[in-house]
């Protein structure tokens, strides 16, 4: 624990940015190495004016790009220290390569991804198309819909990240501006019992240990590439799971936070539901309860964890539901969307006789309004009374010009 | 780990493909003991060999050879085998035949020279170059 304690209230207004820096700061981070990228910015600048304040014990390295960035901390998370940074966007997709070396070298690093755009054309608001790129990297993914969810998320992300069991970085994503820049209340804390929640560090193959020389990086062809390729996917199926929910459980005990692979919401008895990530899940939340004050049985089905994905449970959520929704905030640039594809493979090869539908939303920051959800649990309906999806299986909503829509 | 990382299964490697240089703990100066007498791991990549990375491989003159260390202080991959400041050779196992110990070398002529790799050492030493005069 940092040895200078911050008094925090019970409930801060805080940023999902400041919960970020806040998050990191009671983990006694050894060392943030980071590219200050918009809309992450404030996630290292806060952390730098703690360090400055002298709350942090650690180190903070700003670096000369988001791969150096993402290097340095792959460096010093072998050298055996906690380590973080973050970053949004263009800078994420500098890092793509590192972060691959950082889950094949099973080094824990937590990322906070705040979601941006991709360009061109250049744009700093929020959409998934950052956290989309990273689905196939090795990487745990988990999601906050809030600032308070950002802060709970980050500081669970050490802890599974770290476990002797687990060895794999996580990234604890947000949606930018819509979370990162909205100032909430925010239940805190303390340091003492987030720092005795998140635990010390305890270095595994540490290259500090002179000990126990190792050799971190190696190259491999195709006699064992293969064989650590399919030790990391194994951990990812088997091993990462118990261990979040482990970590969500004593999460609830220290905070009274309840948090779950899947969050449904009015999902039991839904005939419709859309399947959705981010901020958007609370907007869904408040139309579904709209549409059942008007007689349609609306259901959100929000991922917490996009990686390793939840396959068995989201079938599960979904068995009973009539028509779903998948709502994908990243142009799949000539495929059915990300949700739309993982949902049907988890659904495929089960009874269910469910609908499935995509939409694709909210590029770079476009708006989803509750006029949008509206209309779109409408159309559910309508499928549910058609007895088949009575739209093409992609659309998109809320781009001007000529209706999208395809297959 | 005692088996050659070939044998292993996927549950058998170490995490992150990290390979473990020594056996045992080392709680003494390393650089104390020769590297032939050192407890090397199996999975230590002492015992990988990457001779075939090289097609030019250099060969070592002792008749020409001052033991000046130049080579054995420069080679990238501790491939010039030296014991108590005096040439022994070149550890083929792991040069990858980059020519540097054969710029380095300050002899006339040289005591290390590059030759094909199928060239047998015994041929090499035969047609090595005489002393160079001045101005030549």
């Amino acid at each position: 624990m940092n040895k200078r304690v911050m008094e925090l209230k019970g409930v801060e207004v805080w940023d999902g940015n400041m919960a970020n820096s806040q998050a990191f700061r009671q983990a006694d981070v050894d060392v943030v190495a980071a590219y200050p990228i918009t809309p992450s910015t404030a996630t290292v600048e806060n952390y730098a004016m703690f360090h400055a304040n002298g709350y942090i014990d650690g180190e903070v390295m700003m670096t000369e790009s988001e791969h150096a960035a993402m290097s340095a901390c792959v460096g010093a998370g072998a050298a055996g220290g906690r380590v973080a940074t973050a970053t949004s966007s263009q800078g994420l997709a500098l890092m793509i390569e590192v972060l691959y070396q950082a889950s094949g070298m099973r080094i824990p690093v937590v990322l906070c991804l705040v979601n941006r755009a991709l360009a061109a054309p250049l744009n700093v608001n929020g959409d998934h198309s950052d956290l989309y790129l990273t689905r196939d990297s090795g990487w745990i993914s988990i999601d906050a819909f809030n600032p308070q969810q950002a802060y709970d998320m980050t500081l669970m992300s050490f802890k599974i990240s770290e476990h002797p069991d687990v060895r794999l970085p996580v990234i604890s994503n947000q949606d930018g501006f819509m979370t990162s820049h909205t100032a909430q209340g925010v239940h805190t804390l303390s340091d003492d019992a987030a720092y005795g929640f998140v635990g010390e560090f305890k270095p595994m193959n540490d290259m500090l240990d002179f000990e126990h020389p190792v050799t971190h990086g190696v190259q491999t062809e195709e006699d064992w590439h293969f064989e650590h390729k399919a030790r990391q996917h194994n951990d990812l199926m088997t091993k990462v799971f118990p261990k979040i929910e482990v970590a969500f459980a004593e999460f609830e005990k220290l905070s009274g936070r309840k948090y779950n692979l899947i969050e449904k919401y009015d999902m039991d008895d839904a005939d419709v539901c859309v399947v959705c990530l981010g901020t958007s899940v609370e907007t869904a939340r408040e139309v579904a309860t709209e549409m059942r004050a008007n007689g349609i049985k609306a259901g959100v089905l929000g991922l917490r964890v996009i990686r390793p994905f939840p396959f068995m449970e989201v079938a599960e959520a979904l068995k009973g539901i009539k028509a779903i929704a998948a709502l994908d905030r990243s142009s799949p640039n000539g495929a059915a969307g990300m949700l739309f594809n993982e949902i049907a493979g988890a659904l495929f090869n089960t009874d269910t006789k469910a609908l499935l539908s995509g939409y694709v939303y909210g590029l770079g920051g476009r708006d989803l309004t509750k006029a949008h959800l509206t209309a779109l649990y409408k159309e559910l309906q309508a499928n549910v009374d058609a007895g088949k999806v009575t739209t093409p299986l992609q659309q998109f909503i809320g781009v001007r010009g000529p209706k999208l829509a395809y297959l | 780990m005692n088996k050659p990382i070939s044998e292993m299964g996927w549950d058998e490697l170490a995490p992150g493909a990290v390979l473990y240089t020594f056996d045992g703990d080392i709680n003494y100066n390393i650089a104390d003991i020769q590297p032939e007498d050192r407890m090397y791991s199996e999975t230590s990549s002492k015992g990988m060999s990457v001779g075939d990375w090289r097609v030019i491989k250099p060969v070592w003159n002792s008749e020409t050879c001052i033991d000046c260390q130049n080579c054995w202080i420069f080679c990238p991959d501790t491939s010039i085998i030296a014991r108590n400041k005096e040439m022994k050779g070149v550890d083929y196992e792991h040069c990858k035949g980059c020519g540097l110990c054969v710029s380095v070398c300050p002899t006339n002529p040289k005591s290390l020279l590059m030759f094909n790799e199928y060239e047998t050492v015994e041929n090499a030493l035969a047609n090595w170059p005489a002393k160079k005069k001045k101005g030549e």
